[in-house]
C-alpha cells in the first residue's frame, strides 16, 4: 500500500515586485506522480534547485500543492481539517540542527511533539524515553543541545520526531552541515529505524554513499522525477546521472572507468566491497581466457 | 563581556532547590528583593545575607557562577556608591578640596551597594538553578489569570524561552562574524563612540540577517512538529505542588517575619 502518493504534484514560486505584483513564476515541482510504499527507504537525490526540498515539504503539508493532489496516509494535504493528523503520521526532519530544536533540555526538545499533540504527561515521558534511546542519545537526556555535536544534535531532532510515532519520516538532507562522522551516525540511526521500527523514510541527500542501502531511489531534475529505481538500476546508468549533474559512489565510478578501458564488469557496483569481488572474479576469467591462449 | 551575563545560563546540580517549583523560586525572588528594599537596618541585612548564604550553600552551584553575575554590574555599583558617597547632605566626616563625604553618605552608599548585590545574587540563584524552559513555565502558570483579559500568556512564555534558547547560539554567531569581518580587514576596537557604533554595521547586518533566517527556519520546524498555540498543547512537566514547595512557602514567610523583626533592633545605633 503506498503511504505517500502523488498525483501530478506541481508547485509554483512567485517572485513580487515592491508593488505586490507577480513578477515571475517559478514552477520548482512540475507533474510529480510520486508513490511510497510503506516500510520502504526511499532516497531522493538532486542537485541544488531540483525540487527535491520543495517536493518533501508538501509530505509534511507545510507547502500545498499549486497543481494536483498528494496523499498522506491516504488523506489529502490540502484538507485543512486533516493537516494535524498529516503533520503527525509524515514527521520532518531538516538540515539545520540548531534551528529545528526547539527545548533548552534535550529532553523537553523530544516532548515538544507529543505536548502539541496533547498526549498525556506520563505517556509523553515514555515516548520521550523510547524515542531517545531508539536514537541512542537516552545518557544525554537532561544535557543542553547546545553542548552536543552536530550529529548528536540531528539524532535528537529525530527522536523529536519519533516521538510523535509517524508513519513515515521525511529527512531534508541532514546531514548536509555534519562532518563524515556525524553523517555516519545519523544514516546509521535512520537505517535502524526504518528496519526495527519500520518507519518509513524519505531521505532526501546529495552524498551517494548514504543512498546505497535504499530501497528505492528517486532522481530529480529541474522539478521532474527523471529516474526511478533500486540503487543498482540507477547506479548503472552513470553516463545519465553525470548529465543530472549528479555524482556516483566512488566505487561506481571506479568500475565506470573500468569498463570503458576494457575491463569485463558487470554494471550498477556500489561498493568497494563489491568491487573487489568483481575484478577477482574479472581476473579469474582473464586467467581462464589466457591459459587457453 | 555579554558572556558574562548569568542570565540563561543553567548550572546542573542535584539539588533541593533545583527541584523546587519554579513559581516558588519566583515568589521567593521577589520576596527577597522586596525584603531588601523594603527593611533598612544593619540587623535585617544580617539576616538577609544568612539566609541568601544557606540558599546558594544548599542550591550547590559554585560561589564562582554567582559572582560571574556581578561582573556585568561592577560600573553601575561603583556609580552608584560615589555619588551617594559624595551627595548625599548630612554631617561631614570627610573634606577635601570640594568634596564632603558624609556619614549619611556612607551609610547609603553601603546600603546601596549591598542592596545591588544582593539582588543580582539573588536573582542569579533562580536563574542558576531553573531551566528557562522551566522558569518560563512558571511564570504562564503564575500569569494565567492575565489571560481572561486576552494577554497572550503562552504565546509570551514561547516567546521568552525561544530567546533564552537562542542566545547561545547568536552569541556564537556574532563572534563567527567578528572574525570573519576582522579577516577583512574590519575594526571593532579603535575610533570614538560614534566611529565604534559605525563599525557595528558590518556586524549587526549579517548577525540580523542570519537571526531572521533562523526565525523562519526554527518556525518551519516547530509548524512540521504539531505546534498550534498553547490550546490543546499537554505539558511533559506539568507544575504541581510538592510538599517541598509549600514549606519553601512556609520559610519565606517565615524569613519575612524575621526579617520584619530584625529591623526594628538597631545594631551601632543603623
Amino acid at each position: 500500500m503506498s503511504i505517500i502518493k502523488g498525483r501530478k504534484l506541481s508547485y509554483d514560486y512567485f517572485r513580487v515586485d515592491e508593488d505586490g505584483k507577480e513578477e515571475e513564476k517559478i514552477r520548482a515541482v512540475d507533474q510529480v506522480d510520486l508513490d511510497v510504499k510503506e516500510g520502504d527507504f526511499v532516497a531522493i537525490l538532486g542537485h541544488n534547485g531540483s525540487g527535491k526540498s520543495t517536493l518533501a515539504k508538501h509530505i509534511n503539508a507545510i507547502l500545498l500543492p499549486t497543481e494536483g493532489t498528494l496523499y498522506v496516509d491516504g488523506k489529502d494535504t490540502k484538507d485543512e481539517s486533516k493537516l494535524w493528523e498529516i503533520r503527525q503520521s509524515a514527521g520532518m526532519v531538516f538540515q539545520n540542527p540548531d534551528n529545528q530544536i526547539i527545548g533548552t533540555i534535550v529532553d523537553e526538545d523530544v516532548g515538544f511533539g507529543p505536548e502539541n499533540m496533547g498526549v498525556p504527561s506520563e505517556e509523553i515521558w515514555e515516548r520521550v524515553e523510547k524515542s531517545l534511546k531508539a536514537v541512542g542519545m537516552w545518557e544525554y537526556r537532561s544535557h543542553s543541545p547546545n553542548k552536543l555535536s552536530g550529529g548528536q544534535k540531528q539524532r535528537v531532532a529525530i527522536a523529536g520526531v519519533v516521538a510523535m510515532r509517524p508513519k513515515c519520516i521525511v529527512l531534508d538532507e541532514p546531514t548536509a552541515m555534519l562532518d563524515p562522522n556525524g553523517r555516519k551516525e545519523v544514516i546509521h540511526t535512520v537505517q535502524e529505524l526504518n528496519r526495527k521500527e519500520h518507519v518509513t523514510v524519505l531521505l532526501i541527500t546529495h552524498y551517494m554513499e548514504e543512498v546505497i542501502e535504499a530501497d528505492k531511489v528517486i532522481v530529480m531534475d529541474q522539478g521532474n522525477i527523471v529516474m526511478q529505481g533500486t540503487p543498482k538500476e540507477i547506479f548503472s546508468h552513470v553516463e545519465e546521472l553525470k548529465k543530472y549533474r549528479l555524482d556516483v559512489p566512488q566505487a561506481t565510478l571506479v568500475a565506470h572507468e573500468l569498463q570503458k578501458k576494457g575491463v569485463p564488469l558487470p554494471d550498477g557496483i556500489l561498493s568497494m566491497r563489491e568491487l573487489e569481488q568483481e575484478l577477482e572474479r574479472a581476473a579469474e576469467r582473464n586467467q581462464i581466457h589466457g591459459d587457453q591462449n | 563581556m555579554i558572556r558574562d551575563i548569568t542570565l540563561g545560563q543553567y548550572y546542573l546540580a542535584d539539588s533541593v532547590i533545583h527541584k523546587l517549583d519554579p513559581r516558588v523560586k519566583l515568589a521567593g525572588t521577589m520576596v527577597f528583593i522586596i525584603s531588601l528594599f523594603a527593611f533598612r537596618s544593619v540587623s535585617a541585612y544580617v539576616v538577609a545575607t544568612l539566609a541568601l548564604a544557606a540558599v546558594i550553600h544548599i542550591s550547590k552551584v559554585p560561589l564562582k557562577f554567582m559572582m560571574r553575575g556581578l561582573k556585568s554590574i561592577f560600573i553601575l555599583l561603583m556609580i552608584t556608591v560615589v555619588f551617594n558617597l559624595f551627595l548625599i547632605p548630612g554631617t561631614p566626616v570627610l573634606h577635601f578640596w570640594k568634596l564632603t563625604i558624609t556619614e549619611e553618605g556612607i551609610e547609603t552608599a553601603a546600603f546601596m551597594a549591598i542592596r545591588l548585590v544582593y539582588l543580582i545574587l539573588g536573582s542569579s540563584v533562580m536563574t542558576l538553578t531553573t531551566t528557562p524552559n522551566n522558569l518560563t513555565d512558571g511564570l504562564e502558570k503564575a500569569l494565567r489569570p492575565l489571560g481572561k483579559i486576552h494577554v497572550p500568556v503562552h504565546e509570551i512564555s514561547m516567546i521568552m524561552s525561544i530567546a533564552l534558547r537562542f542566545i547561545p547560539i547568536l552569541l556564537d554567531e556574532t563572534d563567527k562574524i567578528m572574525k570573519a569581518q576582522m579577516a577583512r580587514g574590519a575594526d571593532f576596537e579603535s575610533g570614538n563612540l560614534i566611529q565604534k557604533a559605525k563599525n557595528m554595521v558590518p556586524l549587526l547586518v549579517p548577525l540580523f540577517i542570519s537571526a531572521f533566517r533562523r526565525a523562519n527556519d526554527l518556525a518551519m520546524a516547530m509548524e512540521a512538529r504539531g505546534y498550534h498555540g498553547g490550546e490543546g498543547r499537554t505539558k511533559m512537566k506539568p507544575l504541581v505542588y510538592a510538599s517541598r514547595d509549600k514549606a519553601a512557602y512556609g520559610m519565606m514567610l517565615a524569613y519575612l517575619v524575621v526579617m520584619f523583626a530584625a529591623s526594628r533592633i538597631k545594631i551601632f545605633g543603623f
